[in-house]
């Protein structure tokens, strides 16, 4: 038996014999094949990850506001805290570089080095800013006697940028790397870009495919912000 | 056909110890890693529950020994209450965490889902290789509060607070223990999110030619869908951690009321809601019985079915079944609350989703049973094992129901009713799910067969002791006798549970030392153990047309097409009694 399905492995061809919709249950997933370089599932592959990734970071800042509107409904010690106007500041820096990572990501489409460097780079930089902003609100805040444990309103504040900064930083660093690796070899990365990087555990998944899952995560950290921003503004 | 397969692999192993079994990014050494991981870990777990066993049961009795081992948590040769607290804490979490969360999910899961959808790894390996790191620094920060001044943490799996957010000041173990158990959980919550973002993106990518949803075998769908509760729960528990970590280091009060007074101290906190910290905990807790049980239920439908060999029956209700429980998992959370002063209207809602919850429970159960009507049962140990678990699925399952009605609650809370229910349909009916999974897959995974003798006596001994620990503790509970005590001498309204409580904790030791048999059997047969066919039980999934055991990249090199549903036994006038999943169709007549 064992024989007969090694054998039969080329025998049978989609839309032999067998049920025909047999062979269309293969969604695309290389499943074990090691031959091909199969870039498109790769990026499939990753940019699923990242979509998985995102449903937990979005369920961790669900639990906050779920905390933070069932504390505030509690009352009695919360005293709304006036947002710093930095924040206003750091919110439009958030979002320019929401631009320009999606005019790296073109530019890398289209295979400018240049441009993508200058992109790529200003996102960075952006993203820089933005963190400076943040520090600059929380040290806004202490200068006026407000911390972390003043009170539940500003526990929570200083909780959800923390953890959005942390989250935005990892970001940072992703797009750290990949300024790195671009600045060590400004090939022209094209459609043909780099030969797809092989591991022991198969090819990687292409500079364009980081590049890629890298904008998803920073445009979700775009919206994560301008949604707690609104719910730290609005839900006092 | 191991020689063709072997004779393609591209990739090749690596040969370093350390990249080899150490720092693997091959599922299967992981999935062994995790395994392991948790073997360890019941084992502690098992050695705290006795000494807990030994103090219920000799209230009274002295023992040196132990006092030199531990000369605080044994003053006098008697275990101190806060001690026994602490090892509440510590066997509930090792158990629930690092044994019913790992071994199903991580060990198995890990090990046989890649080869299942006919894959040659996870889709991220080195993330893989992460989840188990992360778990592992989990467990070796839990248990490093055994180690740190005030030792461990006293709070209980569940770390109530404001017990656990107030430090050293509210008890022993409360200060750095307690900060070590958080740091713990939050490190197993990032490793299991990385760990279910690996199992969601392997199945949804990487299935085989011809392997549409419905050809998957159930102990894949049954991965599938806890990795998709613990997605959406961990990160709730991982929350709920930082806060209470704020809470005790940076004098947030987000679950710490006013006006609390602590051994005649005045706490400065204010405002904070301990039922805040309940409803995030639960919110995960919940879902997370299921992350432990799923995985069981799923190694059970697949042993039945291929023992049975005939067909699961109702393969579509199974998954649905699967489904509806992991959905209604998340809207129930409440029933751990309802003598928490829970609007009423509130606790009949979680009550009616609740007791909702055991329709679909009902469905597997019913089409468990169906697949075995008028089958000629071969039973082997997994075969026993999966039968041990659906007796106590149904065991617990019940008194679930009692538990799940709010005026009945009102009087069973925090009994040892509580305790029974859930070691029966959580720990004990998942462990049987380890069981038997081990005893199925121990052939593909080391190459050798265990010893089914020992296997049997094995299993009649722990089925046997189960029940004596637990029946016991349900009657104890019924009496009203309350967890998480270390003596009920004082209480005269308990002078009955003596006796119960007594032969409970012989029934544990008893039971526990057959569990050497296991330990022995399984390391014995990794060496000694007679040598595993490619398809020793004549079972029709991915896994068993490749060697025992697997080469690296599982295939070697090539792609399985699969033309067969997942359980295709005694098909009439097929030539064998089972059908391959990859089989080709035309070696079968039409059917
Ligand atoms: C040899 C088998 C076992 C015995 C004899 C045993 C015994 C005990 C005892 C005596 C307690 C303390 C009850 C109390 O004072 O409140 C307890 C608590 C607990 N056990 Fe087990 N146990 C066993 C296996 C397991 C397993 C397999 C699990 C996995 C889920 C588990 C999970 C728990 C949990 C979650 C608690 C509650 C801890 C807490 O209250 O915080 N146990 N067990
Ligand atoms: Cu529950």
């Amino acid at each position: 038996m064992v024989a007969t399905v090694t054998s039969t492995k080329k025998a049978v061809r989609p839309g032999a014999s067998g049920p025909g919709k047999n062979e269309h249950g293969f969604n695309g997933g290389d499943g074990g094949d090691r031959s091909g370089p199969d870039r498109a599932s790769l990026r499939d592959r990753y940019r699923l990850g990242m979509w998985i990734a995102l449903a937990a970071i979005l369920m961790m800042f669900v639990a906050f506001t779920s905390a933070y509107i069932y504390r505030q409904g509690l009352a009695g010690d919360w005293q709304p805290i006036d947002l710093p106007g930095v924040l206003w500041i750091s919110t439009g820096l958030l979002l320019a570089s929401s631009f320009t990572m999606e005019k790296a990501k073109r530019a890398l489409k289209g295979g400018y080095t240049p441009g993508f460097n200058r992109w790529i780079s200003a996102t960075v930089l952006l993203g820089i800013g933005f963190l400076f902003g943040q520090l600059a609100a929380w040290r806004g805040l202490a200068a006026s006697g407000i911390y972390l444990a003043s009170n539940p309103n500003s526990s929570f504040f200083y909780l959800l940028t923390g953890a959005h900064g942390l989250h935005l930083l990892g970001g940072l660093t992703a797009l750290g790397f990949i300024v790195f690796g671009s600045m060590r070899s400004p090939a022209p990365v094209g459609v043909a870009g780099y030969p797809a990087r092989v591991t022991a555990s198969g090819p990687g998944a292409g500079r364009e495919t980081i590049v890629e899952i890298t904008a998803m995560y920073w445009h979700f950290m775009d919206g994560l912000w301008i949604y707690l921003f609104l719910l730290l503004l609005v839900w006092r | 056909m191991s020689d063709t397969a072997t004779a393609h692999a591209v990739h090749h192993a690596p040969t370093g110890f350390i990249r080899k079994w150490v720092f693997s990014v091959d599922h299967k050494v992981i999935g062994i890693q995790y395994y392991f991981l948790a073997l360890f870990s019941v084992l502690a777990g098992i050695v705290l529950s006795l000494l807990m066993r030994i103090r219920l049961a000799w209230p009274n009795e002295q023992w040196p020994l132990l006092a030199k081992i531990f000369p605080t948590g044994f003053e006098g040769g008697l275990m101190s209450p806060e001690f026994y607290l602490a090892m509440v804490t510590m066997h509930g979490t090792i158990m629930v965490f690092f044994v019913l969360t790992t071994a199903p999910q991580g060990g198995f899961g890990n090990y046989i889902l890649p080869i299942q959808i006919g894959a040659a790894d996870m889709a991220f390996p080195v993330l893989n290789m992460l989840s188990f790191w992360v778990t592992f620094l989990g467990l070796v920060a839990l248990m490093a509060a055994f180690f740190v001044v005030g030792g461990a943490p006293i709070a209980g799996w569940t770390a109530y607070p404001p017990l656990s957010a107030l430090g050293q000041i509210a008890g022993p173990g409360l200060g750095t223990g307690m900060d070590l158990w958080i740091i713990s959980i939050a490190l197993f919550c990032v490793a299991s999110l990385l760990g279910a973002l690996n199992f969601i993106a392997t199945l949804i990518n990487m299935r085989t030619k011809g392997l549409s949803m419905t050809r998957l075998p159930l102990t894949v769908w049954a991965w599938f869908t806890t990795a998709v509760l613990a997605l959406l729960a961990f990160p709730v528990l991982l929350a709920g951690g930082i806060l209470l970590l704020l809470d005790r280091n940076a004098d947030t009060s987000f679950f710490i009321p006013a006006g609390l007074v602590v051994s005649d101290r005045i706490i400065n906190h204010k405002g904070g809601s301990p039922l805040l910290w309940q409803h995030l905990f639960w919110f995960f807790g919940h879902p997370e019985v299921y992350i432990a049980i799923l995985p069981g239920m799923g190694a059970t439908s697949h042993i039945l079915s291929t023992f049975a060999r005939k067909p699961i029956f109702g393969y579509r209700a199974m998954v649905i079944a699967i489904f509806a429980i992991g959905l209604l998992g998340f809207f129930v959370w409440g029933h751990h609350m309802f003598v928490s002063g829970l609007n009423p209207f509130t606790a009949l809602a979680f009550s009616v989703i609740t007791l909702s919850i055991g329709v679909p429970s009902a469905v597997k159960t019913f089409n468990w049973l169906g697949t075995l009507w008028g089958a000629r049962i071969q039973f082997t140990t997994a075969m026993l094992f999966a039968l041990g678990f659906v007796s106590l699925f149904v065991a617990g399952g019940v008194t679930g129901l009692v538990l799940g009605q709010t005026s009945l609650d009102i009087q069973m809370h925090d009994t040892y009713f509580v305790v029974g229910h859930f070691h029966l349909i959580m720990g004990v009916a998942a462990i049987f799910g380890i069981f038997g999974a081990t005893y199925f897959w121990f052939p593909k995974m080391f190459g050798r067969m265990m010893n089914e003798s020992i296997g049997k006596l094995h299993f009649w001994i722990t089925f046997l002791g189960v029940y004596a620990i637990f029946v016991p503790i349900h009657l104890a509970g019924i009496t009203g006798q309350p967890r998480r005590y270390a003596q009920f001498t004082d209480y005269a309204y308990l002078e009955p549970t003596a006796g119960l409580n007594t032969f409970t904790s012989i029934a544990a030791i008893v039971t526990a030392a057959v569990q050497i048999l296991f330990v022995v059997n399984l390391f014995w047969s990794m060496f000694k153990g007679k040598k595993a066919a490619e398809n020793p039980w004549g079972a029709t999934t991915l896994e068993w047309t490749i060697p025992s055991p697997p080469p690296h990249d599982n295939f070697g090199g090539h792609v399985p097409v699969v033309h067969h549903g997942p359980y295709e036994f005694s098909v009439p006038g097929a030539p064998k009694d089972y059908i391959m999943q990859n089989e080709p169709p035309e070696a079968v007549p039409a059917h």
